[in-house]
């Protein structure tokens, strides 16, 4: 069996004295998509800046295609092939909208195929093509939110993790990022996709890990999804 | 005519206070470490242009941005680097020690009573004739100072460095998730400022020749005035505010009166007192959310 894209063994990660993420392993196949649910402070977000390298693990292992990933830092990471899009999205409010689209970039390890990316993601978010001379801040948030991920596509990244993108928008706008996801999946990324909107998630993902206490604690499959007694158990404990 | 050799003296000033806060302003952007020390390197690159006056003028002006850049580097590899994630207050001590200690080895290494760097004093000769004083320095610390802040504007805006560092200095975390190299950005950061600052000390020194061990830390205190004046969140507010407190300087300096201008800074520190009273978070930083106040 090839390696998976993504696995994350025995991960554990505290704030000070305070474990946020317990021994959580999780593991990717290339061009799946897997969802991330559980209720706030069960360590998602720091799940993701912990691969990322941004906030250090006090245990455990991250390994890309195989590789480890330990001791790097966040640069070296996405220059190995995995982007994130924050919570929150993060875009640059005082530059433009082609500035920060310059910006995703940066952590690109070749100029190869960079036409044909930016057409892609062009095609994907019509307004980062149309705003491109705005001030990034001056944007809605659901345009933000494709910006963001828009710029995180830029760095060519083999596996893509998005923290909460539907945080926060019109259900016609979440409509948008889902269709998104939907192409970049069909492109070939692996997602590792983190969000609040659970039965939307665990339709749409390959497979669902719940996590609550720093842990995983039940996984979930598309058929799961109506569920909803079930879903409630994962997130709330029996 | 007084009104106008006021402002053009003003505007001279001016100019090398804004490249002094321009130049503490970048390094503050991108590390929020108001760095102390940034007039160590002016000084620096001031004793190397005194030490250097009998090469000829190309080797001692490379000489002063050699001696000016190395020390920003240094001092943030040394100093500042091991201290990144401390406390900004721990941060900020450090820059004090920086300059203390610096000034402490300029002091044992060439004495108190100063050195002369007399290299560029030709350019003190009037350049124009009739009633004004216009020097030679005056029009280089114009056109220099203009020169520089623009090309600074230009990589800022234009180049992917240039815009690397204005991310890192607007969302240091987000940067760095973007695959932005921290470490070179400060670095980088540090270079400009020790260019920066040895452009200064050679227009400091072409006016003024004499080098003295505090020369570097009193343009650094004004300059920190100014930068904070003015705001020191961005670096156009900064330097605006550089600006403003060397155009006051030399405005208040032609102002007062032979037995007053020993209290020069005591009018200084008290219009930026007022300013800061008016506008804490600078006199240069976009209003926020006033409007909606005022209705």
């Amino acid at each position: 069996m090839s390696e998976p894209a993504l696995a994350v063994r025995d991960l554990t990660v505290a704030y000070g004295p305070v474990p946020v993420v317990r021994n959580l392993s999780l593991e990717i196949a290339a061009g799946e998509v897997v969802g991330l649910i559980g209720p706030n402070g069960a360590g998602k977000t720091t799940t993701l800046l912990a691969i990322m390298g941004d906030v250090s693990a006090r245990g455990g292992d991250v390994r890309l295609a195989g590789r480890s990933l330990r001791g790097q830092g966040a640069d070296a990471i996405v220059r190995s092939g995995v982007a994130l899009v924050p919570e929150g999205r993060h875009v640059f409010g005082d530059m433009t909208v082609a500035e920060n689209l310059k910006l995703g970039l940066v952590g690109r390890r070749s100029e190869d195929g960079l036409e044909g990316d930016l057409e892609w993601v062009h095609s994907l978010f019509p307004i980062v093509r149309e705003f491109g001379e705005r001030q990034a801040g001056a944007l809605s948030g659901g345009q933000q939110q494709q910006l963001a991920i828009a710029r995180a596509l830029l760095a060519q990244p083999e596996v893509l993790l998005l923290d909460e993108p539907s945080l926060g928008l019109a259900p016609t706008v979440v409509d948008i990022v889902f269709e998104a996801l939907q192409a970049i999946r069909e492109r070939g990324v692996t997602i590792l996709l983190v969000e609040q909107r659970a039965q939307r998630t665990i339709a749409f993902a390959d497979r669902t890990y719940v996590m609550r206490d720093g842990a995983v604690r039940m996984t979930l499959t598309p058929d799961d999804a109506d569920a909803t007694e079930t879903i409630r158990e994962a997130y709330f404990g029996s | 005519m007084t009104a106008l050799q006021w402002i053009i003296d003003g505007v001279a000033l001016g100019a090398v206070y804004a490249l002094v806060a321009v130049g503490m302003a970048l390094v503050f952007g991108v590390m929020r470490l108001i760095n102390f020390a940034h007039g160590e390197l002016i000084t620096a690159g001031a004793y190397t242009l005194a030490l250097t006056s009998s090469w000829p003028l190309v080797g001692s002006i490379a000489a002063c941005i050699a001696v000016s850049v190395a020390m920003a580097v240094a001092t943030e590899r040394i100093a500042f680097r091991p201290l990144r994630g401390a406390s900004p207050a721990t941060a900020l001590v450090a820059t004090f020690a920086v300059a203390f200690a610096l000034e402490a080895v300029w002091l044992v290494a060439f004495g108190p009573e100063g050195r002369t760097a007399d290299l560029l004093s030709d350019l003190n000769r009037p350049a124009i004739g009739g009633e004004l004083d216009v020097r030679w320095v005056t029009i280089i610390q114009l056109v220099l100072g203009g020169a520089l802040l623009a090309g600074l504007a230009l990589m800022l805006n234009r180049t992917s460095i240039g815009l690397q560092m204005r991310a890192a200095a607007a969302d240091p975390r987000a940067a760095r998730l973007l695959g932005i190299r921290t470490n070179r950005v400060i670095a980088l950061a540090f270079v400009l400022a020790g260019v920066l600052a040895a452009v200064v000390a050679l227009l400091l020194t072409a006016q003024t020749p004499l080098v003295t061990p505090t020369l570097g830390l009193q343009v650094a205190i004004l300059g920190l005035v100014g930068v904070v004046v003015g705001g020191i969140d961005r670096l156009p507010s900064a330097t605006a505010g550089g600006f403003a407190i060397g155009f006051l300087t030399a405005v208040l300096g032609n102002a007062l009166s032979a037995d007053m201008r020993v209290f020069l800074p005591s009018f200084t520190f008290a219009l930026v007192i007022i300013v800061l009273l008016v506008r804490p978070a600078g006199m240069f930083a976009p209003l926020r959310g006033q409007a909606v106040e005022r209705v």
